[in-house]
């Protein structure tokens, strides 16, 4: 087993999930599986290899400085499951 | 044949065009034809997870009415489908997950938006598993799809909703989106052509992301000709997407004739390595005979680092997965849990309880290879040896102007049989992921069949060859009947 | 402080820039509207859409960069950095993190003895602004308004070359003035378009090695980051002379108690998982680009208070006090060119009587109803000997309460200064022949005495005698007898 069980549950923590007890078990046992598989890449020789982040060698391109949108918010707030006077709302946020 | 027309579901979408514009049959006669269909056969197939029949009415109502008018797109009044992956502006759009069970879109993809406006007329949404992240579309939280040629076996994934529908000639096109294989992939396992255009080439804005520098839309149809049509209309350039890219657009139709004289076809020394079952390779050969007695030649090339497509794409799929998936939170759309005694309970409990089993383990695997410490070795790692796999195709395409080979390693495999193991399900993808790291165009078509189960043919070219490994495709099927053959039960 | 201790700062400035839409979307940037009626489908992170960057955003940054004598990158890259908070719709900011559009710039201060000094600029970096959440009035929720979200920022990170507080406060001053005067920010720290973080640490004096540093955040005025970083220096300084040990974390500044606590530290949240942005691609700028935009940077402070005592004489302090916006630097260059005689009367007015009435009324100097040109047409009335410095005041406000030209009123109010002698010398000699007591005490020796005959003779001519012709005509007069 290549991960513990605090891992996972550090994991866990920064992906916001919650996990049954169940279900933590399976995702223990599968996510060090998994890990195991891929740890295969560090034996490849990588030394002079460039990242590659994208499949095309593209650059960037710049959008206009210009106004497009228009206020929908009826429209996108329909979807959402907790609205008061225009603000989305969420459990009291204590700081 | 006068009086003999061939029946509506089984013709392809070029038939079809030619029969709307010939007046043999109106827009309405053929969607109500295909509805019934979806209505008798789905409940065996579990393809759709919507059916938008009054609206696909409408349109079609609409279609018949312009086109009494001498005004019709190059696709008006034709049926298409969705994977339920594509925003479709006031219909449901789920991803086949919980978390976006009540989700209708405000906005339309580009794909919807474009194929919407040549005409296309929607039937529905189709299954898929869960965010795409399957190779069998059995994560779906709306239960798995079934294969029409084998109900207890699986159509492939995650466009396996798309392929059982076109398999069983409930429609003769549906939309896909392959990250590692998920339109090549249900393909072959459902007798159908599945194409996926090069990285950039169809936006992918409205798609929901999965892997952002992998994903990519591309269509599932019978005939590479159809698929040619499709594409004609969903490529090009959108301003809206940044990874779009902007080169021409050819005409995919008018090039499916080129001579396939001195066309150099690869043939993937590690393809035929232990893993192929041997009928299946034994289908694949016979393809490339085929294509051989064309006038093409077949060269062999090595791709020296395939085996580490999977693990390369198990590293930088979820990692970009895991980020992607952070905005379905419960605050502004989709599922949220209830009675959550804080913030942080609502962000765990709704992603815990909205997520199924593998998206949360690929999120989890994502956040592991991003997280402080193993960034280097996992995704940092990833990247590089991504690079030395896109490097052997670039090697390979130096001398051959198409790799050929199968699309997958075994024929279709029952329902459940690799649920409980992650590592025998990704390598399913073995033969396809490459493509999407390396951003190349591929397409699967039909080759034969072991034990009744269909098998596919896989044909990769360089960067937007769209337009070769289309005519490959197309002359394959011209001189081949395996796409013909449906189902018994579908027929 | 002048402990053993040495204070070791560096600053995080967040500067908005100035742009019509969001960095990654066509949504407005306009400050104040309803909530969420300025958050489009990008904005929200809803499923699907896709980020492409704003040309406008480019410019402005490698305009920052050509100011501060950085170098700008000819490929910078957009890098995600993961985490949860509800006013951060996607679950990750959209920033930079290897490779940011500026770095390895420079700024000369002056430092607490009034001396030069270099700060480094580690780097500037392009990233979207958050939401923001609100916690009243409605019950037992928080609400979110994501306006604000995508708004661009241009984040400028500082080396911690800071020794103090005012160190610290004329660094932000100074960045806050170049934002400005490249125009590429509004500066508003009423409306969080220019904010600060604060990275404090002390040391003994001669230790190498940096001290456990605290983050102080919430610094949202000149004033607070003096206070905050003060608090902060002897909050630190007590734990280390009591033995104890700094904590790394962040703290937050509450102005109400001029004290700053700790924020409840989300250890595990820290780890932001920074990878580069799929959709997005690399932004490659060549030269000719780098070019082009430098031949539109505008003189900058320095250069400009260094060319104004040069050009005008001025004194270097009130060339800085000019030249901290370019608004009031305009306006005196445009005012001098009416009124060529004396560039210095001009800066005293400008920065005195000006910058009150401007201040009272909360106007910007772009906003003023005194024109520079009908400015300087009242320094010329002062210069040519029409009225005197007391009478231009009383004119000066006329003007600004909308009295009409400086010339109008000097003569449909009769300022104009008395300067006939014959006139004057009536009324002195009236003056003195009111005052025998003061006359015998001037001529008994006590000189002071002149003061108030001045003062009498001014309030005799309604303060339109000129002075000076007063003091001599008085003198004389007084002589006699």
């Amino acid at each position: 087993m290549s991960l513990s069980k605090e891992q996972v549950q550090h994991i866990a923590a920064l992906a916001c999930l919650q996990l049954d007890e169940d279900e933590f078990d399976d995702i223990v046992a599968k996510l060090s599986s998994i890990v195991d598989f891929v740890d295969q890449l560090q034996q490849v020789p990588t030394d002079d290899v460039v990242p590659m982040a994208h499949p095309l060698d593209q650059v960037q391109r710049l959008r206009p400085d210009v106004v497009t949108e228009t206020n929908e918010r009826d429209a996108f707030q329909a979807n959402a499951p907790a609205i008061q006077d225009g603000f989305y709302l969420v459990p009291k946020v204590i700081e | 044949m006068a009086g003999q027309q061939q029946a509506l579901h089984t013709q392809s979408l070029a038939e079809l065009a030619k029969g709307l514009s010939k007046g043999e049959f109106s827009s309405r006669e053929l969607i109500e034809t295909l509805l019934s269909r979806i209505e008798e056969h789905d409940r065996s197939l579990n393809a759709f997870i919507s059916v938008t029949a009054d609206q696909a009415l409408a349109v079609a109502d609409a279609s018949d009415k312009a086109r009494s008018k001498g005004e019709a797109g190059t696709l008006a009044g034709l049926p298409i489908v969705y994977k339920d992956i594509f925003c479709t502006k006031g219909v449901l759009t789920t991803c086949g997950s919980r978390i976006l069970e009540n989700f209708v879109s405000p906005y339309d993809a580009t794909v919807v938006e474009r194929l919407s406006s040549a005409g296309a007329v929607m039937l529905g949404k189709t299954n898929m598993d869960e965010f795409a992240m399957g190779s069998s579309s059995e994560t779906s939280y709306f239960g798995p799809v079934r294969n029409p040629w084998d109900t207890v076996r699986s159509p492939g994934g995650s466009s396996g909703g798309s392929a059982a529908a076109v398999a069983a000639r409930l429609t003769p096109a549906g939309t896909g989106t392959d990250t590692g294989g998920s339109i090549r992939q249900p393909a072959a396992l459902t007798n159908t052509v599945g194409l996926k255009p090069t990285y950039g080439r169809v936006s992918r804005y409205g798609m929901v992301a999965f892997a952002s520098s992998l994903d990519q839309a591309g269509v599932i149809t019978r005939t590479a000709e159809d698929a040619a049509m499709l594409l004609s209309v969903m490529a090009g350039f959108d301003e809206r997407d940044s990874t779009s890219v902007d080169h021409p657009v050819p005409d995919y139709v008018s090039g499916l004739t080129v001579s396939l004289k001195e066309l150099k076809i690869g043939v993937v020394r590690q393809h035929f390595d232990a893993g192929l079952n041997e009928q299946c390779a034994a289908r694949v050969k016979d393809a490339l005979n085929v294509l051989e007695q064309q006038g093409a030649s077949l060269i062999e090339v090595d791709l020296p680092n395939l085996d580490l497509s999977v693990p390369t794409y198990y590293v930088v799929a979820p990692a970009e997965c895991s980020s992607n998936l952070s905005r379905f939170d419960g605050v502004r759309f989709g599922y949220r849990a209830d009675g959550a005694k804080d913030l942080l309970d609502l962000y765990r409990r709704s992603r815990g309880d909205g997520f199924g089993a593998e998206v949360k383990r690929r999120i989890m695997t994502g956040t592991y290879v991003l997280s402080a410490g193993y960034y280097d070795a996992y995704y940092l790692k990833a990247q590089k040896v991504r690079q030395l796999i896109s490097q052997d195709f670039k090697n390979a395409f130096e001398k051959v102007d198409v790799i050929a080979g199968p699309t997958t390693p075994t024929p279709t495999f029952p329902l459940g049989e690799k649920t409980d193991d992650p590592i025998t399900m990704y390598l399913n993808d073995i033969y396809t992921i490459g493509a999407n790291l390396a951003g190349l165009p591929g397409i699967s078509v039909p080759c034969g069949f072991v034990d009744d189960l269909p098998v596919g043919l896989q044909l990769v070219g360089p960067h937007f060859a769209e337009e070769t490994i289309l005519a490959c495709a197309h002359q394959y099927q011209q001189l081949t009947d395996w796409h013909q053959r449906c189902p018994e039960a579908y027929q | 402080m002048n402990s053993a201790w040495e204070v070791v700062i560096g600053l995080e400035l967040h500067t908005q820039l100035a742009t019509s839409s969001k960095i990654f979307s066509g949504a407005s940037t306009a400050y104040g509207a309803e909530p969420n009626t300025q958050a489009c489908l990008v904005d929200l992170g809803y499923p699907g859409v896709l980020p492409v960057l704003n040309a406008e955003v480019v410019r402005m940054a490698c305009k920052f960069g050509l100011a501060i004598n950085a170098k700008v990158a000819s490929r910078c890259v957009f890098a995600r950095k993961n985490y949860f908070y509800p006013d951060l719709p996607k679950g990750y900011q959209i920033s930079q993190y290897e490779l940011p559009i500026v770095y390895d710039g420079e700024l000369m201060i002056k430092d607490d003895r009034g001396e030069d000094k270099r700060i480094g600029i580690t780097r500037a970096h392009l990233e979207e602004d958050a939401g923001k959440s609100i916690h009243e009035g409605l019950n037992q929720s928080s609400g979110i308004d994501l306006n604000r979200a995508g708004t661009p920022l241009l984040e400028i990170v500082s080396e911690p070359d800071m020794r103090s507080a005012k160190e610290a406060v004329a660094f932000m001053r100074k960045i806050h003035s170049i934002v400005r005067y490249l125009e590429i920010s509004d500066g508003n720290m009423q409306e969080g378009s220019f904010r600060c973080d604060a990275n404090v640490s002390v040391r003994p004096h001669g230790q190498e090695k940096l001290g456990t540093r605290s983050e102080l955040k919430n610094l949202n005025s000149f004033r607070f980051v003096e206070k905050a970083i003060n608090f902060e220096i002897k909050r630190q300084i007590n734990i280390l002379e009591d033995g104890g040990e700094v904590a790394q974390e962040t703290r937050l500044y509450d102005s109400d108690r001029d004290e700053t606590r700790s924020m409840r530290s989300k250890e595990e949240a820290n780890d932001y998982r920074y990878f580069p942005d799929p959709d997005l691609l690399p932004v490659v700028l060549d030269d000719a680009f780098i070019a082009e935009v430098k031949k539109t940077l505008p003189e900058l402070p320095d250069a400009k208070q260094a060319r104004f005592v040069e050009q005008y004489a001025l004194k270097p302090s009130d060339a800085a006090i000019l030249t901290v916006s370019r608004a009031v630097a305009d306006y005196f260059e445009a005012t001098v060119a009416e009124f060529k005689d004396n560039p210095k009367t001009a800066a005293n007015w400008i920065t005195g009587e000006l910058s009150a009435a401007l201040h009272r009324d909360g106007m910007e100097i772009t906003d003023s109803k005194i024109a520079p040109a009908d400015l300087a047409a009242l320094l010329s009335r002062i210069q040519d000997g029409t009225i005197s410095g007391k009478i231009a005041k009383e004119v000066f406000e006329a003007m600004w309460t909308g009295g009409g030209g400086a010339n109008e009123i000097i003569e449909t109010r009769g300022l104009r200064q008395i300067t006939d002698s014959s006139a004057i010398e009536k009324i002195v000699d009236a003056v003195i022949a009111a005052n025998p007591d003061q006359v015998k005490q001037y001529r008994a020796g006590k000189v002071k005495v002149l003061g108030f005959f001045v003062g009498q003779v001014m309030k005799e001519t309604g303060g339109k005698a000129n002075p000076g012709q007063v003091n001599e005509v008085l003198k004389r007069r007084l002589r006699k007898g």
